[in-house]
C-alpha cells in the first residue's frame, strides 16, 4: 500500500506544532499501525531527519501507553482496540491518514505525538486505593464471599488501561469515564466500602483541579474506549458522589 | 570470590520462620532516616516500593514508562499460583515447592523455592484485601484453574488479565504512598549506572527521558526490579521497552550474572507473519486447559493447508495428530512449557507445520465448545442434540473464560478462533536466568538487591506457568521487606548520602561519555538494524535447540555486530532532549554484550535442562538429558571487561528434600 501520512510535529511543550506530510510506500495489510510508524522512522533516520516521537510499549493492547488520534478518532477507526492493535488492513491503498496527539488541556504535549498524562496518576494518588498495609496477616481471601455478579462488574471496571482515549474523544475533555471506572471497581466490592465516601470526593476534586471538563452525557468516551468501559460507571460515580456529598 | 548463598539452617519448612525470628530489625523512627532506590515498578518493584514505604523507609522509585502502571507485568495473562488448596484436590505448600523444583528441571535453589511456596497464600489474601477482582464462583468464593506441569488446580485468575489486575493492585498501593510523600516517583527515567561508595551500593545515575538530563540519586540501598532480558532475541512477547540495562549495569559493577542461557520459549504465541514484525503476542497457557494442540497426521495435508488448498476444519478427526496427548498421556496438553515448545518445533521441523511459513500448529477449541455446550443445554433443559444450539451455548462459555484473548487473536490474525482453530508457535517469553542473589535477594554487591524476573533464584531452568506473578509479588511484598531491614540495621546513623562524592562524579562522567560517543560517531544505520541482526543470531543459534558449533559461531558473530554497532549506529536528534532512538540504542548496546555471555553460558553447560536444550544431550525419545553429576550448579559469571573473558563461579545446588530424577510427564 502507498499512503500519505499527515503527522503532528512539535519540538517540545514550549514550541508551536504543525502538520507535516510524509509519503510512505510498501506497507502491507498485516502490519500494525505502529510497525508502519517504525518503518517511517527508520527511513527518516537514514535521511538524517529527526524521528516522529510516539508513546508505545507492550504492543498488545494492555499497558495503555500508546495513544494517537488517527483520522479524528482515538486509537483509530477500529473498535475495542488500542493503536498498537490496529492493523493496516483497516486502511486502503492511496489513503491519507492524519495522526495527531491526544489533545486536552490536562495532557500537555511533550514532543510530537507524546503527551504527559501525569494528571491520571495524580487522580489515582488522591484516592484510587484501599488503605491496607502489606502484612501477610489479613483475613483469609475466602472469608468474605462476593457475589459473582458484583465481582465480574468490578473486574469489568478495573480493566481500564488509563490510556486517555476517553479524554481525547470528549468535547469537554472530561475524565469522568476514567475516574468512574476506579470508583466503581471499589464501590462494587465490600473491601472498598469502608473508604467510599472520602475516595469519591477526593478523586473528583483532584480531577477538577487537573483541568478536566465536566460530563454532558454525549457518550463518545464509551464508543472510543479500547476496553469497552461502560457509561454505567459514570452513573454509579454520580450516585456515589451525591451520597458522599450529603454525608459530607 | 566464593559464593555464599546464606541459606539458613534447620529443616526446609522452618528456615524462613527461623530466619525472620533472628534478623536485625530497624525501629520505625530510624526507618525515616533511610532511603531506598527501587528501579522498575512491575509486580516485584511496585510491591516492594509500596511495602517499604508503608514500613516507613523513604523510597525513590524509577520507571522508564510514563506511569508505574505500565510495567510489563501488566501483560501477564493466565494467573497466579498459591497453595491454598481451596479445591481440596491435594495441594499443599510442599506440593507447590516440589512441582516448582521439578518443573525447573532441578536447577533451582530449594530453600528459596520453599519460601516462595510458603508465602504464596499470603499473596492471595493481600491482593483480595486490596480489592483485586479475582474470578469467583457463583457461591462467591474464589475460582481456580489448572496450569502446565501440575496435577492440581491452584491458579487464581482474573479472566485473561491477571497480571493487569495484580499490577494495578500494587500500583494502587504505591499511589497511596506517593500521595503521602513516602514514595518519590520518577517516571520516564532510565537507570544508566550503579554508584558504589566504600564497597556498598549507594545510588544510581539515571537519565531523564523527557529532558535528557543525567541525574544523580543516592540511597542506603538499591533494589533492581527491572524484569527479564527476553528482548535480546529482538522478537519476544516482552514490551518494546523491556531491557537488560539496569541488570547489566550492576553486572558491570560487580554483580554476578547467573544462568543467562535459561530462557523460556513459550509454546502458545501468535506466529510471526513477516519481516516487518516488531513484537510477538502471547496466547495464555490457560488456553491449554480447553484447547487441544494438533497438526495434520499426513504430510500432504499439511502441505495443502500451507498452500491454502485445505482448511483445518476439513481434516477428519482420524487424520489429526494430537501430538502432546499422544506423547504425554498423563499431562496431555498441559505439559510444561519447555516440553510443549520443543514438541511443536519437532513437528514443524518434520514438515507438519501449518501456516505459510510452516512454523505453526493448531490450538483447537471445537471439542471444548461442544463439551461446554452440552453441559449448558442439560443445565437449561434444552435439546442437547441441537448442534447449532450446543455450539452457541458452548461459545458463550468459552467467550466468558477467554474472551479477551480470542478478541486479541482475531484483531491480529483476522480469523475467528471460535470457528477455526488458532495457529500458534513458540516465542521467547521469560528469562529464568538473571542477577545472582543469595537467600536475602542480595547480589554480590553489598546493598544492591535484585528481585522478580531480574534475579535468577526460583525457577531453575524452566518456569512453570502462573509462577512469575507469584515470585514477583512474593519478593516485593513478603521477602525483601524483611531481608533489606537486616542489611540496613547498621546504617541507621549514617544520614543522607551525598551525591557530591568522586564516585558519583565518575559514574556520571562515564555515562555522559558513552552517550557522547554514540551521538557523534557519524554512523548511518538505525539502532533497530543491529537489534534485528542480534535477534536473528540468538533465535537461530541460541534458541530452542542449541549445539556447540552454533554457539561458538554465535559468540563471534555477536562480538562482530557489537563492534559494527559502535561505528555504524546513527542516532538522530540531540542527547539533551526527548530522544527515543537514543534510549533504544543505549539498551541495544547492553543486549549486544549480554547476548555473547548468553551464548558462552549455553556452550559451557554440556547438558540439556529445562529451557536449555543442547542437541548433543538428549534421550533416545528426544527429551532433555541432564547431567546431575557435573552440572547441578548455578553458573554465576563475573564481569571482566569483555563478555568472552567472564569468569565462571559455581554455586553447587543441594537437593535434600526433592529426589533428582529424569523429569517425566508421560
Amino acid at each position: 500500500m502507498k499512503l500519505t501520512l499527515k503527522i503532528w510535529r512539535q519540538k517540545n511543550a514550549a514550541s508551536e506544532g504543525k502538520i507535516v506530510e510524509y509519503p510512505i510506500d510498501g506497507i502491507e495489510p498485516d502490519m500494525s499501525f505502529l510497525e508502519m510508524l517504525d518503518i517511517l522512522n527508520d527511513e527518516l533516520i537514514v535521511k538524517g531527519e529527526d524521528t516522529v516521537a510516539f508513546d508505545h510499549d507492550c504492543r498488545e493492547g494492555i499497558c495503555g501507553m500508546c495513544s494517537l488520534f488517527i483520522n479524528g478518532e482515538a486509537h483509530g477507526p477500529d473498535r475495542l482496540v488500542t493503536t498498537c492493535q490496529l492493523h493496516m488492513r483497516k486502511f486502503k491503498d492511496g489513503d491519507t491518514i492524519f495522526i495527531e496527539p491526544f489533545r486536552a488541556k490536562a495532557f500537555p504535549v511533550i514532543k510530537d505525538l507524546v503527551v504527559d498524562r501525569g494528571a491520571f496518576d495524580r487522580i489515582q494518588q488522591s484516592g484510587g486505593f484501599i488503605s491496607v498495609n502489606t502484612s501477610g496477616n489479613t483475613i483469609d481471601a475466602n472469608t468474605i464471599p462476593i457475589p459473582k455478579h458484583d465481582a465480574d462488574r468490578a473486574f469489568d471496571a478495573a480493566t481500564c488501561i488509563g490510556c486517555g482515549a476517553c479524554v481525547a474523544s470528549c468535547k469537554n475533555s472530561s475524565a469522568m469515564l476514567f475516574v468512574s471506572a476506579k470508583v466503581s471497581q471499589f464501590a462494587l466490592l465490600p473491601q472498598g466500602k469502608v473508604e467510599a465516601t472520602d475516595r469519591v470526593l477526593n478523586m473528583v476534586s483532584q480531577m477538577d483541579a487537573e483541568g478536566f471538563g465536566n460530563c454532558t452525557n454525549t457518550g463518545a468516551c464509551e464508543v472510543e474506549c479500547p476496553k469497552g468501559i461502560s457509561l454505567e460507571n459514570i452513573a454509579r460515580m454520580n450516585r456515589e458522589y451525591l451520597s458522599a456529598s450529603l454525608k459530607g | 570470590m566464593a559464593l555464599d548463598s546464606k541459606i539458613p539452617g534447620g529443616s526446609i519448612s522452618d528456615k524462613w520462620t527461623n530466619y525472620k525470628d533472628h534478623i536485625n530489625l530497624v525501629n520505625p523512627a530510624n526507618k525515616r532516616n533511610l532511603d531506598i532506590i527501587v528501579v522498575g515498578t512491575g509486580l516485584a518493584g511496585g510491591s516492594a516500593a509500596a511495602t517499604l514505604a508503608e514500613l516507613g523507609y523513604n523510597v525513590k522509585a524509577f520507571c522508564f514508562q510514563d506511569s508505574p502502571r505500565r510495567a510489563h507485568s501488566i501483560a501477564a495473562q493466565g494467573g497466579i499460583n498459591a497453595a491454598k488448596n481451596y479445591q481440596g484436590d491435594g495441594d499443599s505448600t510442599f506440593r507447590l515447592f516440589y512441582d516448582t523444583v521439578k518443573g525447573g528441571d532441578y536447577r533451582a535453589r530449594e530453600a528459596n523455592v520453599h519460601r516462595l511456596a510458603e508465602v504464596s497464600t499470603n499473596i492471595i489474601d493481600q491482593c483480595v484485601a486490596q480489592g483485586v477482582p479475582f474470578a469467583r464462583e457463583y457461591g462467591g468464593l474464589l475460582d481456580n484453574r489448572s496450569f502446565g506441569g501440575t496435577l492440581v488446580s491452584r491458579t487464581f485468575y482474573a479472566k485473561g488479565q491477571t497480571g493487569q489486575q495484580l499490577l494495578l493492585g500494587a500500583y494502587s498501593a504505591m499511589n497511596r504512598q506517593i500521595g503521602r510523600g513516602k514514595i518519590k516517583m520518577h517516571n520516564r527515567h532510565e537507570m544508566l549506572d550503579l554508584v558504589i561508595v566504600n564497597g556498598k551500593a549507594r545510588g544510581i545515575i539515571a537519565r531523564n527521558l523527557v529532558t535528557g538530563e543525567i541525574e544523580r540519586h543516592s540511597a542506603h540501598a538499591v533494589v533492581i526490579a527491572s524484569g527479564g532480558y527476553g528482548n535480546v532475541f529482538f522478537l519476544s512477547t516482552n514490551a518494546m521497552g523491556s531491557n537488560v540495562t539496569a541488570a547489566w549495569k550492576i553486572h558491570k559493577r560487580g554483580a554476578f550474572f547467573a544462568n543467562p542461557c535459561y530462557t523460556q520459549i513459550h509454546p502458545t504465541c501468535i506466529p510471526v507473519s513477516g519481516e516487518h514484525q516488531a513484537k510477538l503476542t502471547l496466547m495464555s497457557e490457560s488456553l491449554r486447559n480447553d484447547g487441544r494442540i494438533w497438526v495434520p497426521a499426513k504430510l500432504e495435508d499439511a502441505k495443502a493447508i500451507r498452500d491454502g488448498k485445505l482448511k483445518p476444519t476439513q481434516i477428519a478427526e482420524a487424520d489429526r495428530d494430537y501430538y502432546l496427548e499422544r506423547r504425554y498421556p498423563a499431562f496431555g496438553n498441559l505439559v510444561p512449557r519447555d516440553i510443549a515448545s520443543r514438541a511443536a518445533k519437532e513437528r514443524c521441523d518434520a514438515g507438519f507445520g501449518v501456516n505459510k511459513t510452516g512454523e505453526a500448529v493448531y490450538l483447537d477449541f471445537a471439542a471444548a465448545i461442544e463439551r461446554y455446550g452440552v453441559d449448558q443445554a442439560r443445565l437449561k433443559h434444552l435439546d442437547e442434540n441441537d448442534k447449532a444450539l450446543v455450539i452457541k451455548l458452548g461459545t458463550e462459555v468459552v467467550a466468558n473464560k477467554y474472551g479477551n484473548l480470542f478478541q486479541m487473536y482475531e484483531k491480529i490474525v483476522d480469523e475467528n478462533p471460535y470457528s477455526t482453530p488458532m495457529m500458534i508457535y513458540p516465542a521467547v517469553h521469560y528469562t529464568m536466568g538473571g542477577t545472582w542473589v543469595d537467600y536475602n535477594l542480595q547480589t554480590t554487591i553489598p546493598g544492591c538487591f535484585s528481585i522478580g524476573e531480574s534475579n535468577f533464584s526460583d525457577h531453575g531452568a524452566n518456569r512453570l506457568g502462573a509462577s512469575a506473578l507469584m515470585q514477583g509479588l512474593a519478593d516485593g511484598y513478603f521477602v525483601l521487606p524483611y531481608t533489606i531491614g537486616d542489611y540496613l540495621a547498621p546504617d541507621i546513623k549514617m544520614g543522607t548520602i551525598s551525591t557530591d562524592s568522586p564516585e558519583f562524579e565518575q559514574a556520571e562522567k562515564n555515562v555522559k561519555q558513552q552517550i557522547e560517543a554514540l551521538m557523534s560517531n557519524g554512523g548511518s544505520k538505525p539502532a533497530d538494524y543491529f537489534h534485528k541482526k542480534l535477534g536473528k543470531i540468538m533465535w537461530d543459534k541460541v534458541g530452542m535447540a542449541r549445539n556447540a558449533k552454533g554457539l561458538t559461531e554465535a559468540q563471534n558473530e555477536i562480538a562482530a555486530i557489537r563492534e559494527e554497532f559502535y561505528k555504524e549506529v546513527k542516532i538522530p536528534g540531540t542527547a539533551n532532549s526527548f530522544n527515543p532512538e537514543l534510549a533504544k540504542a543505549l539498551r541495544i548496546a547492553d543486549f549486544l554484550e549480554l547476548g555473547e555471555l548468553f551464548a558462552k553460558d549455553a556452550l559451557h553447560r554440556n547438558e540439556s535442562c529445562g529451557g536449555h536444550f543442547r542437541e548433543e544431550y538428549q534421550t533416545p525419545e528426544g527429551e532433555a538429558q541432564r547431567d546431575d553429576e557435573n552440572f547441578a550448579y548455578v553458573a554465576a559469571w563475573e564481569y571482566k571487561g569483555n563478555p568472552s573473558d567472564a569468569v565462571l563461579h559455581k554455586e553447587e545446588l543441594m537437593f535434600e528434600n526433592v529426589k533428582l530424577v529424569q523429569r517425566s510427564y508421560k
